[in-house]
């Protein structure tokens, strides 16, 4: 597999990483891997005891752990659209990203249906989902849209390795015998080849031209298992596309933070640039505004057309003592900010921008638990009911242990990743006007020709 | 022609069924009791009042148990009874929160006491209008939202107009409950406590019994009693008289005490189903609280605590 120098140097760069695990990273792992166990007990007493140990009753049926689907899923298809539309529209910049793009897509896929497997009540009846399915059900578009987008998105982060795959095979490293194997079969034989170049960018770009599709259509199914039901803050017709759009941006606040901490663990100033961030950031810009636009239509709209029940979710969600004040942080540091910090020339750096994207992103989370949880405690009847706990959700420490759960499998997928491949992938890797190489004596303008 | 016969035997033997039911009741002033007397007793003739008005003298031997036993295949609990619609009408204007109908549902379903699968709710429907008792069991909607949703056809519409659940294939998703907008139906969160005799019945949809941790479960209209010609417990249990239950395509309702044509008692008493405009399609129909039997205070007064605080915020809104 032949690199040309820049990719050679990315290369040589980035090789000790998959050589070494390190002992910092071991200590993550660690740390995740307990919180996964503490996350594992709570399953445990789920299972073993029902679900009467989480905070969901009979009104707020679904709570933390479809937030957490949600969530996840969003990132999972942002990843896959931001990398596919970079690797459609060629974008030469975009190249060192679409790796982190792309694992992102895919562990998020991983863990995010986890969290929807966890609102089901019997583990052991999972099979009737394919043995007796019912088409008419958003839930079995969503099981039918998930295992379709999950084998795309496999693949097509696989497509985008074999090369990389290759170039781990020959570039004999210091690695253990498995590992070498494991990258012999994975690079699938790859030589550089003209007809294999040709048939792996044909794959790349037909998978491209199928994930994007895809993952707007999959993400607005997720969206309809609420906007298919006829309960006031959910049945809306921008449903679909505010999903799309709050996955979209939310995957690119990960994808700023995951940019930031790995360019600080592995000292990657060179391929993750200030200039990337700034670029993603006027993207997380543009998203932000247009999800701040779809969220003031929904309550807009819900406010002003003041139909009683639609009226009762809006004004729990303005009422201080209700959803408020986390309705002004969700907007204010899931919206405003974000694009304040972005606008303005001063707080447009990579600092800046990755610690608004982080804060974005937790304030993203909380609005999808002001989706679901605010509209199920709003049934048409009023409730009528004494115990505390069937009037209002509060989730309980298994729920919290399992959400940190996933999070920690979240993190330790991408350290384990980081430990396989490099995080910049080095084979398909322009030179562009601003990754001004420290080795480099002339800051290259023209880009690499193989590509 | 030969359905039309059908029909008329059907009708027949639903209204003879009915007249059993009803007389069992008068007889024993609940269904309970019947529980206790034996078929295989010696027979003796009971002298009752059929909703005609007749004397009828009838085997006590056809004075049904009251237990779950009809034991049908799974098949025909998806189908449901040939020939029926069942249609349930509630009177407003006579419930006073009794709870008798609630007592008698958990009862006879085995239901524990936080849990009802019939409630009754305290309604205002707007700020100067009167509040109303409400009691509200599953709609068995004609165009039911949690049907739609359900992922593994666990919940289903059957041919006599019945929503039912199969709690060995629910995989306890709760999509349903997160649809129906009537907050109708309940989750077995924690493994349901239950007599021993009980958890080793067989498992019917029609009877719901034994329920299983994990799933979802409410209000079915007691189709293994409706197949044995018995009114559903609520319907008997209520000292009122509130609930009609009876068959839509025999135009027949009767509360256990008088049977009336379905349609001339919507139409006479200005029937209406609730939220309408969701475009769900109840089966089951209200009529108005206009010329009241009781004031709403009478279904409070003597409640204990625990439940007069569900009905608090308005009853003392209206004290003022």
């Amino acid at each position: 597999m032949e690199l040309n120098t820049y990719q050679q140097e990315a290369f040589n760069y980035q090789k000790s990483n998959i050589e070494k695990f390190g002992k910092k990273n071991l200590f993550w792992v660690i740390f995740f891997l307990l919180w996964i166990s503490v996350g594992g007990y709570s399953l445990y007493l789920q299972i073993s005891r029902g679900h009467g140990v989480t905070g969901m009753r009979d009104n707020v049926v679904w709570g933390l752990f479809i937030v957490n689907f949600i969530f996840f899923i969003g990132l999972s298809y942002a990843g896959a659209i931001i990398s596919g539309l970079l690797h459609l529209f060629k974008v030469s910049w975009g190249k060192p990203i679409v790796r982190l793009a792309q694992m992102m897509t895919i562990i998020s896929v991983v863990v995010g249906p986890v969290f929807i497997l966890l609102c089901v009540g019997r583990f052991d009846r999972l099979h009737h989902l394919f043995i007796y399915p019912r088409l008419q059900s958003p839930m079995t578009w969503d099981v039918l849209a998930i295992l379709t987008y999950f084998v795309g998105s496999v693949l097509f982060l696989y497509m985008a390795l074999v090369k990389d795959f290759a170039v781990y095979r020959d570039a004999n490293m210091n690695i253990p015998k498995w590992k070498q194997k494991l990258y012999k079969i994975l690079a699938l034989g790859y030589r550089g080849a003209a007809s294999q170049k040709r048939h792996l960018i044909i794959s790349q770009n037909l998978l491209a031209i199928i994930m994007v599709p895809l993952s707007i259509i999959v993400s607005s199914i997720l969206s309809w298992i609420f906007g298919m039901t006829l309960r006031p803050g959910w049945h809306s017709t921008i449903f679909g596309p505010y999903f799309v759009l709050g996955a979209l941006y939310s995957g690119c606040g990960v994808l700023i933070v995951a940019m930031w901490v790995y360019r600080k663990m592995y000292k990657l100033e060179n391929y993750f640039t200030d200039k990337h961030f700034v670029y993603l950031g006027y993207i997380m810009m543009v998203l932000a505004a247009g999800y701040g636009y779809f969220t003031f239509s929904e309550y807009f709209t819900n406010w002003f057309g003041s139909a009683k029940w639609d009226n009762e979710v809006i004004n729990k969600l303005f009422n201080p003592e209700a959803y408020g004040w986390w309705t002004l942080f969700a907007n204010v540091v899931g919206i405003f900010i974000p694009i304040l910090i972005v606008a303005l020339p001063m707080t447009r750096k990579p600092n800046w921008i990755a610690l608004v994207s982080f804060f974005m992103v937790i304030a993203l989370w909380v609005k999808r638990y002001l989706i679901i949880v605010p509209t199920l405690e709003t049934p048409a009847l009023p409730m009528q009911d004494t115990r505390m706990e069937y009037v209002k959700y509060s989730a309980t420490w298994p729920e919290w242990a399992l959400t940190f759960a996933g999070i920690a499998t979240f993190l330790l997928f991408f350290t384990l990743m980081s430990k396989f491949v490099t995080v910049v992938p080095v084979s398909g890797l322009e030179e562009s006007e601003f990754n001004h190489h420290h080795h480099s004596n002339n800051p290259a303008v023209e880009p690499a020709k193989n590509a | 022609m030969k359905e039309q016969e059908i029909n008329d035997k059907s009708r027949r033997d639903f209204l003879k069924n009915v007249a059993i039911a009803t007389v069992a009741t008068a007889a024993c002033g609940s269904l309970t009791c019947s529980c206790t007397s034996n078929k295989t007793a010696v027979s003796e003739k009971v002298r009752l009042l059929s909703p005609d008005g007749e004397i009828v003298e009838i085997d006590s031997a056809y004075l049904n148990h009251q237990e779950h036993m009809a034991i049908i295949s799974k098949l025909e609990a998806r189908e449901g009874i040939a020939g029926k619609k069942f249609v349930m009408v509630v009177d407003l204007a006579r419930c006073k929160n009794a709870r008798k109908c609630i007592t008698a549902c958990q009862k006879w379903h085995y239901r524990p006491e936080e849990t009802e699968w019939l409630t009754v709710k305290l309604l205002k429907d707007s700020e100067k209008a009167a509040p109303y008792w409400f009691p509200k069991q599953c709609f068995h909607c004609d165009n039911p939202p949690c049907v739609k949703v359900c992922p593994v056809d666990a919940t289903f519409k059957r041919q006599d107009g019945l929503v039912l659940i199969d709690n060995e294939r629910c995989i306890g998703c709760k999509f349903c409950m997160a649809a129906c907008p009537y907050s109708t139906r309940v989750f077995n969160w924690n493994e349901p406590e239950l007599p021993v005799e009980i958890m080793k019945q067989q498992y019917s949809a029609e009877t719901g019994i034994p329920a299983k941790v994990g799933t979802v479960e409410k209000c079915d209209f007691c189709p293994d009693r409706a197949r044995e010609g018995m009114l559903p417990p609520c319907v008997e249990a209520c000292p009122n008289g509130v609930f009609y239950f009876g068959d839509e395509n025999e135009d027949t309702v009767t509360n256990g005490d008088e049977t009336l044509s379905f349609t001339q008692l919507i139409k006479d008493r200005a029937g209406y189903r609730f939220l309408e405009e969701l475009g769900t399609k109840p089966r089951v129909y209200y009529l108005p609280p206009k010329e009241r039997q009781f004031p709403v205070e009478r279904g409070y007064e003597n409640l204990p605590d625990n439940i007069k605080a569900r009905f608090k915020d308005i009853m003392e809104e209206k004290a003022k």
